[in-house]
């Protein structure tokens, strides 16, 4: 990147793509081009840099210039003002929402302070298509390292110190796996890198694969070297056409510049990769699934053990990773574990990728030390709740994890601390809910998931699942009980100590979090037949306020089942019973007489 | 040989008859025809040595191997906590009225199925919906209406 004396970085994540960042790049070339700039400035498409609610982004180095919500129009502006003149464009740059201050550049936007980036280091800052810019990024070094001067061993031995553990949910310790998988000897073993990212809310891999494929393939040339695999596989989620198209592209460079395939720079070692695609089963994230899924078979679960890495893919000792995990080799490598074990907290090293999405303002990709708060997440980063609304609660882990309250706010979030609350760290989807929402119809969105996605093999999850949604959906209907609650726990309970994978081991999380956090909630639906957010349709009454109404007899010439009564010039009166909730007579009433309760 | 038939045979010959193939094979008839037919898994069973139970087994597995017809454009609106919230019901029932089909069904001329399906990993651009391999993102009534449009009109 040397030669040119600035940058103009454009976000190519999928977000910023969806509105116009390439036209943005073309018009920026013209401009350049039109003042004879194109030798000393260059334009670098890139991956998401996190702040997708802001998008298109642009960025501007050396000095981090951050605008946002580009439009292609800004182009001309943009060179002529800032590159020529040295003058920021302000009507683009950012405003902190809460001191209401122009921003100047990323370094000091609360966004980004709080924020390491190891496993996104590339994500936003190079071209995800071009090799060359992630080798200038010390790429490929890592593996150069091991191969030249680290053992097998030696490599498992670093991973083990620096603490990693997998990023896929489980939180399982990386060294100790690939240590297991060296140990099982075998003619052919695989590594297998797993992005079907499916829970809800969740885009961390993909993004990490739309931003920096490389780092994840060479990784996995490293994890072949440490365990003697000469065959990598990606699973990914057919979902995902953007990430698999950059996928692509990286394999097909690493293999011309000999960094894939035979005798990896002259080490001897042989190491390439193939892609798999997903079809649309959310299961087939469970590892053995996985595997099954790759044998041509139904995505099934199995039982653990044997465990893939003493019998995987094909029978075959096979080390399974997820794509976060494995974004993180090459840096442990290149810095050393001492590096990383410091970063984090003691039993949980290193950085977390969250994605943030629901009722909060910044929506986007974010990474932080693991020990990070709640609340430095959702108010530092995030920028806090959309339109002044109430904190209510934060759902982790996906249909595995559970609802966080304000009380929660403070822990340090670690895979140890979400368990001990309640929840999971899951794969590091965040979505924040305000006070508008209704947590019983969380958890039964979290359930209509599970259902679904239920692979059936054991009935505890195909039977009981379906269990735990009807009994929310009749507390949504106003037809619950009390003892209904009960019965949600019970059932949760045994679903989670019966099931077979880990699918339903936590599929009850969401209920049995969201009981235990908002039982007041749940207690207004079932006793009162109320829902306090005013979310659940069915327990909706639409009244007439008699002080306010002034009986001007519009509400009752626009409803639809004539169900509301009165005389003119009398207040009307709601036949509650006939009244099917469509919300005209609300709509039409110029007194503001009409409410929900 | 008729299309079909060709494009099974082609299908085989570059994957393998192994049976860790057969989702690759079955994904490039879906490429091309947008869903299995009885034919079609009649065929692949036939190429792989596989029984035809087994491939349908595996095919109904997963919610992208279609055995029912779709059509050219498969829509999924996508139904996920966090596009619903953001208002996926009034998505669909502007496809639904534009269309004039529901979800679940094809149009008459073939040219588009709409369906659901759960979280995209789009949730920050929510409401997210895929049309075959592309993705739309932060979709209000009115855009969803226009990209179909581009859709219908082009050929
Ligand atoms: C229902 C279910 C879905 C899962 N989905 C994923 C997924 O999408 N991506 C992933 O990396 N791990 C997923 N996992 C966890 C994997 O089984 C496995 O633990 C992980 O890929 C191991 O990699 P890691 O050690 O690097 O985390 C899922 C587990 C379950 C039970
Ligand atoms: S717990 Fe659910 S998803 Fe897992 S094997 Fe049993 S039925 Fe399948
Ligand atoms: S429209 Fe409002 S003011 Fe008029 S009769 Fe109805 S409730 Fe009363
Ligand atoms: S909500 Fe609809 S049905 Fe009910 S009273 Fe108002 S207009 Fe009539
Ligand atoms: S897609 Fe552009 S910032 Fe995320
Ligand atoms: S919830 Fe719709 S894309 Fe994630």
């Amino acid at each position: 990147m040397e030669k040119y004396k600035m940058h103009i970085l454009i976000c190519g994540g999928t977000g910023c793509r969806a509105s116009a960042s390439e036209a943005i790049q073309n018009n920026l070339q013209d401009a350049l081009k039109a003042k004879g700039l194109e030798e000393e400035v260059q334009v670098v498409m890139t991956g998401c840099f996190g702040f997708c609610e802001k998008g298109p982004i642009v960025k501007i180095l050396p000095d981090n210039t951050f605008y946002i919500e580009v439009k292609p129009e800004d182009a001309e502006e943009i060179i002529e003002e800032h590159i020529i003149k040295g003058r920021k464009v302000m009507r683009l740059l950012y405003t902190d929402p809460e001191k209401k201050e122009v921003v100047s550049d990323s370094k000091h936007m609360g966004f980004y302070k709080k924020q390491i980036r190891i496993a996104l280091r590339n994500c936003g800052f190079i071209n995800p298509e071009n090799i060359d810019e992630y080798i200038a990024t010390e790429g490929y070094a890592a593996l150069g390292k091991c191969l030249a001067e680290m053992t097998p061993q030696a490599v498992i031995d670093e991973i083990k110190e620096s603490g990693l553990r997998g990023r896929g949910g489980g939180g399982f310790p990386t060294g100790l796996k690939w240590e297991f998988a060296s140990k099982n000897e075998a003619d052919q073993k695989y590594v297998v890198c797993n992005a079907d990212e499916g829970d809800p809310g969740a885009f961390m891999d993909r993004s990490i694969l739309e931003g920096d494929p490389h780092s994840v393939l060479e990784a996995m040339a490293i994890c072949g070297y440490t365990m003697g695999a000469d065959k990598g596989v990606i699973y990914i989620r057919a979902e995902y056409p953007l990430a698999i198209e950059r996928l692509k592209v990286a394999i097909k460079q690493a293999r011309e510049y000999g960094l894939l395939g035979n005798d990896i720079m002259g080490s001897g070692f042989n190491f390439d990769v193939e892609m798999r695609y997903g079809a649309g089963a959310f299961v087939c994230g469970e590892e053995t699934a996985l595997i099954h899924s790759m044998e041509g078979l139904r995505g099934e679960p199995t039982v653990k053990p044997p465990f893939p890495a003493e019998s995987g893919y094909n029978g075959k000792p096979t080390n399974v990773n997820n794509v976060e995990t494995f974004a993180n080799i090459p840096v442990i490598i290149n810095k050393g574990a001492g590096w990383f074990n410091k970063i984090g907290t003691e039993k949980s090293t290193g950085t977390k990728v969250f994605a943030l999405a629901g009722k909060i303002n910044n929506v986007g990709l974010i990474e932080v030390p693991m020990g990070t708060t709640l609340r430095e997440v959702i108010y530092e980063i995030g920028g806090g709740i959309k339109d002044g609304k109430k904190f209510k609660a934060v759902q982790t882990g996906g249909p595995s994890g559970g609802c966080l309250t304000e009380k929660h706010l403070d822990t340090p979030i670690d895979f140890d601390n979400l368990l001990a609350v309640g929840s999971m760290m899951g794969s590091g989807g965040m979505i924040v809910m305000d006070e508008d929402d209704c947590m019983v119809s969380v958890a039964k969105f979290y359930l209509d998931f599970t259902v679904e996605e239920s692979c059936g093999k054991c009935t505890p999850c195909r039977v009981g699942n379906k269990r735990l949604y009807e009994l929310l959906d009749k507390i949504t209907e106003g037809k619950g009980t009390k003892e209904d609650l009960d019965l949600l726990r019970n059932l949760s309970t045994v679903i989670k100590d019966t099931s077979l994978c880990g699918l339903g081991q936590t599929s009850p999380n969401p209920v049995l979090s969201t009981i235990e956090n908002f039982y007041d909630e749940y207690i207004a639906h079932v006793e009162e037949h109320k829902c306090p957010s005013g979310q659940c349709k069915a327990l909706m009454q639409y009244v007439i306020d008699p002080e306010l109404c002034v009986g001007c007899t519009l509400c009752a010439r626009n409803c639809p089942v004539d169900c509301i009564a009165g005389d003119r010039k009398e207040a009307h009166i709601i036949d509650t019973a006939k009244c099917i909730k469509c919300g005209a007579c609300m709509e039409k009433c110029k007194f503001n007489a009409i409410s929900i309760q | 040989m008729d299309f079909q038939e060709k494009l099974v045979h082609d299908l085989v010959a570059k994957h393998g008859t192994d049976r860790e193939n057969l989702l690759p094979i079955l994904q490039g008839v879906i490429d091309q025809e947008r869903y299995l037919s009885e034919e079609a898994i009649l065929k692949i069973a036939k190429e792989m040595s596989i029984p035809a139970a087994d491939v349908y087994g595996t095919a109904t597995f997963y919610s992208f191997l279609d055995t029912d017809p779709r059509g050219k454009y498969v829509i999924r609106v996508c139904k996920t906590i966090t596009c619903a919230m953001k208002g996926k019901n009034q998505i669909i029932q502007a496809i639904e009225s534009f269309l004039k089909i529901k979800v679940g069904e094809t149009t008459v001329d073939k040219k588009f199925t709409i369906l659901q399906t759960n979280c995209l990993g789009w949730c920050h651009k929510a409401p997210a919906m895929l049309v075959n391999d592309d993705v739309y993102t932060e979709l209000t009534p009115e855009s969803v209406v226009d990209i179909l449009r581009e859709y219908r009109e082009e050929n």
